[in-house]
């Protein structure tokens, strides 16, 4: 077993480690970026549709173009990639990772750690619904890398579960290839993904969404014949009588994403709202030499917003493995009303920082608060599916426990 | 006056906008900046979207190379282009930002590949293996 000595080791090669690595490599550490896949650059592979990039490039990119932008960014500096690699252990104490790839297992020892695992898709299996496990049923995001990438489609007839905004994508991009989108349902009144997807992958296409629908039964033997929908009620229930049976022979399933933090939740403090580490402006998570960015830390709504995170995150590593000394935190933050998805947990006060909330409840305006201070009015339909980014400088109102709130405006 | 009501999407926050038309003068409400505004007279005069597909490669490390329109395209001719899309083939290798079709049904808008497709090496896929990195050949020496 091979041992090998490193400043700062990126687990994860998509938009946030890839972000984490240039950055880090900037700062003159010796920095090593571990990806899993054969190429880096996470799902941003397949995500050929636009909208990436605006905020970072100030242009509309695809997701491939925004890669090999990092790749470009990260082909001028030191930092170093190694593809195909697994890691199969942290080791809290030691500092130690163990990594499988093809020189064997090697195990690294770190200096500093930025987890960039990103998320996974939820499953069908994650929703419980009756009927046998046909062929036939598959992930969004699985659908999205056999016909972008593979150039393969997964059948005829297709209905989409879920109107996350993969769900939508999808939608429009088999549709666009040539197969019959049924149409999508949601089982929450409102869509699940960005109101821009349900306008340009659904209206501009004529594909039907049916908001307050779910799927209660999965039918055929070896592939998929066809699946009973049916309207809910307000407890998102059934309503028996309005079950109507569609013939399609692939189903889609776009039911959210789970952070990935296998690696690290058995010894870092983490959040179960957002499903991932708690995490300060720093990017550190509750162990000083580990660091997280992207959709492992929450789910994000935009590639340049983890993108960033992952430049904070990679400079924060490098000073830490340069053995400077990173301020400590200061203020803490407490969801209040209405406060879903938040990050970051708890702040230095010596930077200024962005905060991301995702209210619980969809609001037709509403202000931020922070210790009953009114920080920020958004003066438009605010929903859960979109992240409120908050840009802070200042930190008068903040105190060592700070409550936030997301308060509906009258 | 024609009035109509749209959501913006030109960013994910999803502007209501609201958009009169009287005679030959455009008005829209509910934008919160400039490209809502051209968002919305757009969609009343001739409604544009940008289009992304992807185009069949021969000789390359992948099947597929990803493309879009570097301009946005009208609305009424989308079927008619992503048909004659699907039928386009290129040879590896396709350098990202390089034109696929040029002026794509005379609407003075290019059709651009989105990424980078090499050709492939000897023995297909195994070979790549051997260079994975970020797929740029610069960086090979740093590859396992």
């Amino acid at each position: 077993m091979r041992k090998e000595k490193v400043d700062v080791l990126v687990i994860g090669g998509g938009a946030a480690g890839l972000a984490a690595a240039i950055e880090s490599a900037n700062h003159g550490v010796k920095t090593i970026l571990l990806e899993r896949e054969r190429k880096t650059g996470g799902v941003l592979n397949q995500c050929i549709h636009n909208g990436f990039g605006l905020h970072v490039f100030k242009q509309e990119l695809t997701g491939p173009e925004f890669m090999e932008l990092l790749w470009e960014e990260l082909s001028k500096t030191s930092a170093i990639v190694k593809s195909d690699s697994t890691v199969l252990k942290i080791a809290p104490e030691s500092k130690e990772v163990t990594v499988l790839s093809r020189e064997g297992v090697v195990i690294y020892q770190v200096k500093s750690l930025i987890v960039s695992t990103g998320a996974r898709e939820r499953s069908l299996n994650n929703l419980g619904i009756p009927g046998a496990r046909v062929a036939g049923v598959f992930t969004a995001g699985v659908v999205q890398k056999m016909v972008n990438i593979y150039n393969r489609l997964p059948g005829h007839n297709v209905l989409i579960v879920g109107s996350g905004d993969i769900g939508l994508i999808m939608a429009r991009r088999l549709k666009i290839e040539g197969m019959n989108v049924v149409g999508v349902v949601e089982i929450m009144p409102e869509p699940g993904g960005l109101i821009r997807n349900v306008v340009q992958c659904l209206e501009d296409f004529d594909i039907p969404l049916w908001l307050s629908h779910t799927v209660t039964e999965i039918h055929g033997t070896g592939r998929l014949e066809g699946v009973t929908v049916a309207k809910v009620d307000g407890e998102l229930k059934p309503i028996l009588g309005t079950e109507k049976f569609l013939k399609v022979d692939t189903l889609v399933t776009s039911v959210g994403l789970i952070p990935q933090n296998g690696l690290i939740e058995n010894f870092v403090e983490m959040d179960p709202i957002n499903r991932g580490p708690v995490i300060d402006d720093l990017m550190r998570t509750s162990v000083e030499w580990i660091f997280a960015a992207g959709n492992n830390v929450a789910v994000h709504d935009l590639v340049d917003f983890v993108y960033e995170e992952g430049k904070i995150a990679g400079k924060y590593a490098a000073l830490y493995a340069l053995g400077e000394k990173l301020p400590g935190v200061k203020y803490n933050f407490k969801r209040g009303n209405n406060v879903g998805v938040m990050l970051p947990h708890r702040v230095t006060g010596e930077i200024p920082f962005k905060m991301y909330i995702r209210s619980k409840k969809i609001l037709k305006s509403c202000e931020v608060k922070f210790n009953g201070k009114r920080f920020r009015i958004f003066n438009w339909k605010i929903r859960p599916s979109e992240m409120l980014d908050l840009h802070l400088n200042k930190f008068d109102a903040f105190s060592e426990t700070t409550n936030v709130e997301v308060n509906e405006l009258e | 006056m024609s009035k109509k009501k749209m959501i913006c999407i030109m960013c994910p926050i999803g502007c209501e906008l609201t958009v009169s038309k009287q005679g030959e003068k455009i008005t829209v409400e509910g934008n919160r900046c400039l490209r809502g505004r051209e968002y919305g007279i757009n969609e009343m005069v001739n409604p544009r979207r940008v289009l992304t597909m992807s185009v069949k490669v021969e000789n390359g490390e992948m099947d597929l190379v990803s493309v879009r329109t570097d301009a946005p395209i009208p609305k009424k001719l989308i079927y008619d282009i992503i048909e004659y899309i699907k039928k386009l083939k290129v040879k590896a290798p396709v350098k990202r930002g390089e034109i696929i079709v040029k002026n794509i049904f005379n609407t003075g808008v290019n059709l651009i590949a989105t990424r980078t497709v090499e050709k492939t090496k000897m023995g297909g896929e195994d070979e790549i293996r051997t260079c994975t990195g970020s797929g740029n050949d610069k960086l090979s020496g740093n590859c396992v």
